[in-house]
C-alpha cells in the first residue's frame, strides 16, 4: 500500500494517472488506481490530498474546479508540462528501483 | 509569481481553508453517491464514506501544511496561541521576560563600553596599522622633543611619526577669557593620521619652523558647536591663548575627538607651540615632555620590526647623549588608551566584566530553562491529552519554541533599551568635571545584533530544555496516572545549573562587599594629608599672562589675601595636588655620584613645589627638622623637605637625614632640612613613593594650587569660604581662571576606577541575587508542588511542622549551602585581584565574611517564603479528595 513514507510512488501513481485518464478528481484518482492496480494498492485520502497539494505548489499539475457527470462540483487535476517531465523521471527511476530489487532477489 | 501568490494567500486563509474543506467534503460526497449507486442504504453509505476518509481536519491540516503560504499563516497562529498561554501565566512570563531583559541588558552594555573602548581603535582612516610607542621598560610613551624628532626622521617603519602634548589653557575670544584643554600636536599631525578638515584647513609640517613659528588653532567640532555656536565665519580669526595671538584655520571633523580616548581636546595647536604655552623647553632633550607619539606602519613592515627599528635609533642615541637619554627600548602597543598605562587596567577590568556578565547571562538562562522545564511539568497533562486528541508532537513542541521565542525577543528587546537609555546617559556624563574627560559609548548596529543574537540563542537553548520531556511523554500513561510524581533522580542537571547559580550570585555579593569596605576604608585613611576642613583653589598663573618674575610675587599676594579672609588657619601653596593630578618625576643622585647620567641615578622622585606654610596648611606632619621660611629664596642654599621614603632610598635608615646633601637632575647640591611623613601620591593603591618638597622661590611654578585650612569648630560651610576665596582672589585680578573646590573634591578623579568597580560589581551582584532569588524560587516551588500529595499524606500521618519543612524545602536549602561555600570561596580568591583597583580590598574582614553569610540566608529565606507557607498550609483532605 502506497503511504506518505513512500512518496515518490505514490507521486508516480498520481503522475501516471493523470496522464492516462487527462483530467480528474481526487476521488477518481483513489477509483482509478484501485482499478488499474487490480484492488492491489488502495490510496490513503491522508496522504493523496496533501501530496496533490504539493505537487500543484510544484507546478507539476494544474486544477481547477468544474462539474462531475452528476452535477456535482470538484476539483479537477491535470498534467502541466513539467509534470510530464517529471513523470518520465519517476517512471524511469522506479523502472531502475524495481531492476535492482529484482536482481537483488534473484542473486544466487 | 509563487510568492507573490502564497503573501497573497497568507492574508486569505479562511479563502484557502475553504477551498480545501469543499474538495475534501466532494470526495466524500462522491464516494456517498457510489455507494447509493451500489445499492447501500443512506445511512449507511454515508457511514462507510466518512470512515474511509478517516479524520478529515487532520488531513486538512496536513492539505494546508504541504501550502507553504499556510505554513506561514500557521506560524502566526502559533505566535497568537503562544501569546494567549503567556497571557494565562504573568507570573512566569514577568519572571522570564525580566530575568532575560536583565542579562541582555547586562551583557549589552558591557559588550557596547568595550566595543568602545578596546575593540574599536581611533577614529581615523586606516587604524588598524596605527601603533603607539611605548618604553620596553615602563608603561609610557613620553619622550624629549628632540628625541621625537630623531625618531621620526630616521625610523624605516613608519609613514610619518606624529606627536602630541596634552595642556591646559585660558583662552579669550574678546573679554570673556575661561580654560580649555588641548592638543598640542605635530605638524604633520592631521596629515599622517589621514584626517580631512570638516571646514577651512589644518596647520601642516610646513608651517613649522622652529620654536614659536606656528601660532595656529584647529578647533574640535564639538567646541566649535559649543563655543562658536557653529559659526562658520571662525575662520581666520584671530583669538588669545593665554594671552597671544593665535589664528584659527579649521575645525576637525566631527568623529575626530584626538588621539586619546576619553579624553577629548577643545583644540589643537602645533606642538611647536609647547614653550609659549606650556613652558617646556623643546631643545632640552633629557625633558620627556612630549606625551605620546604614534604612527601608521609602512605596508609589510610588522610591529616587532618596527619596535627593534626605533629600539636601535634609541640604543643610538643614548650612545651620543649619554648624560640626557637614558635606556630607550621600544614596543609598539594600540593607541587611544596610552599603551599599557590605561590600557592594561581598562582590558582587565573589562574582561572581567565580561566574564561576570557571561555568567550572569548564563545563570539567567539555567533559570529560564528551569522554568521552562517546571512549566512543560506542570502542563504534562495538557500536552498528553493533545498528543491523545491526535496532536503531532512536532506542533507541540514548535508551541513550544514559538513561546520560547517570544520571551526571549520581548526579554532582548526590553534590555536593549534599558541598555541604550543607560549608555546615553553615560556618554552624556562628565565625571569630572573641569576635565574634558567623555566615555562616549554610542551603541551601535554591531551591539544590537550581538545583542538580538544572543536573546534568540538563549531562547532556543532554553527553550529546548523541555523537548525530552515532551518527546518522552506518554499520553496514555499520564492520563492514567494523573500527576506523574517521579522520584528525582540523586543531582539533576538542573540541581546543578542552580547551584552554579548561587555559586555565581555569592562570588558577586563577596567581590561587591569586598570592594564597598575597601573604598569606605580608602575614604578615611591617612594619605598623608588632611582633608578636613580644606579648600583647594587652584589656577594655572601662564594662563593669564603672568611670567617669570612677577609669579612669585602675585602668588605671595594671593597667599596674603586669603589669610586674612575670616576663619580662615592657614594657607599654603603647592604646584601640584598630591592625590589628584599628580607630582612631576624626577631622578635624583646622591652627592658623590661622579657621573650623573640617567643609569646613575639613586631614585626617581615624586616632587612638589610648595610654600612654607603647605606642610601646616595641608596638615602633613614634619617628624624631624624644620618647614621652609621666605628666605629661602633663589640667593639661598638650594634646601629641601623629603618624606621617609625619600631618605631610606638616598642615606639608609640608620643615619639621621637632617643636613645630608643630594644632587636633583642639573646636579643642584641639595641640603635636607626635614622629613616629611610618608603619604600617597599619585594613586591610593601605590607603594611608598620617595618624595622631595622643594621651595616655592627655589623651584618656582606659574601651576598654582591654594590650600586653605580654616579652623575647626566653626560651623562655616566651605561653600561660603569657597565664595569668600573667590571675591578676595577677583579683586587682586579679575583675569585669573578659578576652580575652587573642598580638599576631597581631586581625589574623585583616583577614586574613580574604585568607585566604578565597587558599582559595576554592585550591580552585577543585585542582578545576581534577583537570579538566585528567582531561581530558588522556582525551584522550591516546583518541589513543592510536585510533592503535594506525598506532603498531604505526611500530614495525615501527624508530620510536624519541622518534618514538612525538611521533606520540601531541605533540597533547596542544600543547594543553597553549598553554592554559597564554594561562591563565598571563589569570591575570596576573587577579592585577590580587586585589591588591584580596589585600595585596601581584603577579604579576610570578618564583616565581609558576616555579609556574605547573612545575605545568603536571607536570600535563601525570601526565595522559600512562599512555597514553604505552601507547603506548611497543605489540606490533607481536600488534596487527597481533589487528585
Amino acid at each position: 500500500m502506497a503511504r506518505n513514507d513512500f512518496q515518490g510512488s505514490l507521486d508516480l501513481l498520481v503522475l501516471k494517472t493523470l496522464a492516462q485518464r487527462g483530467k480528474l478528481h481526487g476521488y477518481g484518482i483513489v477509483l482509478h488506481i484501485q482499478r488499474a492496480s487490480d484492488e492491489l494498492l488502495h490510496v490513503e485520502e491522508g496522504s493523496l490530498y496533501p501530496a496533490l497539494h504539493r505537487m500543484e505548489q510544484s507546478k507539476w499539475i494544474s486544477s481547477e474546479w468544474a462539474l462531475t457527470d452528476t452535477n456535482r462540483k470538484a476539483k479537477y487535476y491535470k498534467l502541466t508540462a513539467e509534470g510530464r517531465r517529471q513523470l518520465q523521471e519517476a517512471e524511469e527511476s522506479f523502472d531502475q528501483l524495481v531492476k535492482g530489487v529484482r536482481a537483488m532477489l534473484e542473486y544466487a | 509569481m509563487p510568492l507573490l501568490r502564497r503573501v497573497v494567500n497568507l492574508f486569505s486563509r479562511s479563502r484557502v481553508d475553504r477551498a480545501i474543506a469543499a474538495e475534501i467534503q466532494s470526495h466524500i460526497e462522491l464516494r456517498i453517491e457510489d455507494n447509493l449507486a451500489a445499492g447501500m442504504p443512506p445511512a449507511e453509505a454515508r457511514r462507510d464514506s466518512l470512515l474511509r476518509f478517516g479524520n478529515p481536519t487532520v488531513t486538512r491540516e496536513r492539505v494546508a501544511s504541504a501550502d507553504l503560504a499556510l505554513s506561514l499563516e500557521s506560524a502566526w497562529s502559533d505566535v497568537r496561541f503562544a501569546i494567549r498561554q503567556l497571557r494565562r501565566s504573568p507570573g512566569f512570563t514577568f519572571a522570564a521576560i525580566a530575568t532575560l531583559a536583565l542579562a541582555i541588558g547586562a551583557n549589552a552594555v558591557v559588550f557596547s563600553v568595550m566595543n568602545a573602548f578596546i575593540l574599536q581603535p581611533l577614529n581615523v582612516p586606516q587604524a588598524q596599522s596605527l601603533y603607539a610607542l611605548q618604553h620596553g621598560d615602563e608603561a609610557s610613551g613620553a619622550e624629549s622633543y628632540p628625541n621625537y624628532l630623531d625618531l621620526r626622521d630616521r625610523n624605516r617603519s613608519f609613514d610619518g611619526l606624529v606627536a602630541y602634548n596634552i595642556c591646559g589653557v585660558g583662552l579669550d575670544t574678546g573679554g570673556n577669557p575661561s580654560s580649555a584643554w588641548i592638543e598640542e600636536a605635530s605638524g604633520n599631525y592631521f596629515d599622517a593620521l589621514g584626517l580631512q578638515p570638516y571646514l577651512g584647513h589644518f596647520f601642516h609640517a610646513a608651517d613649522e619652523h622652529g620654536v614659536n613659528s606656528a601660532p595656529y588653532i584647529v578647533l574640535s567640532y564639538a567646541y566649535w558647536h559649543s563655543r562658536f555656536q557653529d559659526d562658520r565665519s571662525v575662520v581666520d580669526r584671530v583669538v588669545r591663548v593665554d594671552g597671544h595671538p593665535f589664528t584659527i584655520l579649521g575645525v576637525a571633523p566631527p568623529d575626530f575627538r584626538g588621539t586619546l580616548l576619553f579624553f577629548n581636546p577643545d583644540f589643537f595647536v602645533p606642538l611647536v607651540e609647547d614653550q609659549l604655552l606650556a613652558g617646556d623647553d623643546l631643545n632640552a632633550r633629557g625633558s620627556q615632555f612630549v606625551f605620546e607619539t604614534m604612527g601608521h606602519l609602512k605596508p609589510g613592515v610588522t610591529p616587532e620590526q618596527a619596535a627593534a627599528d626605533l629600539s636601535a635609533i634609541g640604543a643610538d642615541l643614548q650612545k651620543t647623549y649619554p648624560k640626557d637619554v637614558g635606556k630607550m627600548t621600544f614596543v609598539l602597543k594600540r593607541p587611544s588608551l596610552y599603551g599599557d598605562f590605561l590600557g592594561r587596567p581598562v582590558r582587565a577590568f573589562m574582561a572581567g566584566l565580561m566574564l561576570l556578565t557571561g555568567l550572569i547571562l548564563l545563570a539567567a538562562c539555567a533559570n529560564l530553562g528551569s522554568l521552562f522545564a517546571a512549566r512543560a511539568a506542570d502542563r504534562s497533562r495538557e500536552v498528553a491529552l493533545r498528543l491523545a486528541l491526535g496532536s503531532s508532537r512536532k506542533r507541540i513542541l514548535r508551541g513550544l519554541f514559538t513561546e520560547a521565542i517570544m520571551i526571549s525577543l520581548a526579554g532582548g528587546a526590553l534590555g536593549l533599551l534599558g541598555s541604550v537609555a543607560l549608555l546615553r546617559a553615560l556618554s552624556a556624563w562628565n565625571p569630572f568635571p573641569g576635565f574634558p574627560i567623555h566615555l562616549a559609548v554610542n551603541p551601535d548596529a554591531e551591539v544590537y545584533v550581538v545583542a538580538v543574537l544572543l536573546a534568540l540563542a538563549s531562547g532556543l537553548l532554553f527553550g529546548a530544555v523541555p523537548v525530552r520531556q515532551v518527546l518522552q511523554t506518554n499520553p496514555y500513561e499520564v492520563i492514567k496516572a494523573g500527576f506523574a510524581s517521579r522520584a528525582g533522580k540523586r543531582v539533576s542537571a538542573r540541581d546543578l545549573l542552580l547551584m552554579v547559580e548561587i555559586a555565581i550570585c555569592a562570588v558577586l555579593v563577596t567581590s561587591s562587599l569586598v570592594a564597598v569596605r575597601g573604598l569606605t576604608r580608602s575614604l578615611h585613611a591617612h594619605f598623608g594629608f588632611n582633608v578636613e576642613n580644606t579648600m583647594v583653589a587652584s589656577t594655572d598663573l601662564s594662563m593669564s599672562g603672568y611670567s617669570s618674575d612677577r609669579v612669585p610675587a602675585m602668588q605671595k599676594r594671593m597667599i596674603e589675601a586669603l589669610e586674612d579672609l575670616p576663619g580662615v588657619e592657614s594657607v599654603g601653596l603647592i604646584d601640584t595636588l598630591p592625590l589628584s593630578t599628580g607630582g612631576g618625576g624626577s631622578i635624583v643622585f646622591t652627592d658623590n655620584t661622579p657621573d650623573l647620567r640617567p643609569t646613575n641615578a639613586a631614585a626617581n622622585a615624586t616632587f612638589f613645589d610648595v610654600s612654607p606654610e603647605y606642610f601646616h596648611a595641608a596638615g602633613t606632619a614634619l617628624l624631624s627638622g624644620r618647614a621652609f621660611t621666605w628666605h629661602d629664596d633663589k640667593n639661598s642654599p638650594r634646601i629641601a623637605v623629603v618624606n621617609r621614603e625619600f631618605a631610606r632610598k638616598l642615606f639608609g635608615s640608620a643615619a639621621d637625614p637632617i643636613g645630608r646633601l643630594f644632587r636633583l637632575r642639573d646636579g643642584t647640591r641639595t641640603q635636607v632640612v626635614g622629613i616629611a611623613e610618608d603619604g600617597k601620591y599619585n594613586s591610593l593603591t601605590e607603594y611608598p613613593v620617595p618624595v622631595m618638597f622643594l621651595p616655592i622661590l627655589q623651584s618656582p611654578s606659574t601651576s598654582t594650587v591654594l590650600v586653605v585650612r580654616s579652623l575647626p569648630n566653626r560651623n562655616q560651610a566651605p561653600q561660603l569660604l569657597g565664595a569668600a576665596m573667590r571675591s578676595a582672589l577677583r579683586r587682586l585680578d579679575p583675569g585669573i581662571p578659578l576652580d575652587i573646590v573642598t580638599r576631597d573634591k581631586p581625589m574623585d578623579v583616583l577614586l574613580f576606577g574604585p568607585r566604578m568597580a565597587t558599582v559595576s560589581l554592585g550591580v552585577l551582584g543585585a542582578m545576581g541575587v534577583i537570579l538566585s532569588l528567582t531561581g530558588i524560587f522556582g525551584m522550591a516551588t516546583n518541589s513543592v508542588s510536585k510533592r503535594l500529595k506525598e506532603l498531604g499524606i505526611r500530614v495525615a500521618l501527624g508530620a510536624k511542622q519541622r518534618e514538612v519543612l525538611q521533606a520540601a524545602l531541605s533540597r533547596a536549602f542544600k543547594l543553597l549551602a553549598i553554592g554559597s561555600a564554594a561562591g563565598l570561596l571563589l569570591g575570596i580568591l576573587a577579592a585577590r585581584v580587586l585589591a588591584f583597583i580596589v585600595y585596601q580590598a581584603t577579604p579576610r574582614d570578618p564583616l565581609v565574611l558576616a555579609g556574605v553569610v547573612l545575605a545568603m540566608l536571607l536570600l535563601g529565606l525570601v526565595a522559600t517564603w512562599i512555597p514553604a507557607q505552601r507547603a506548611l498550609s497543605v489540606d490533607p483532605g481536600r488534596l487527597l479528595r481533589e487528585e
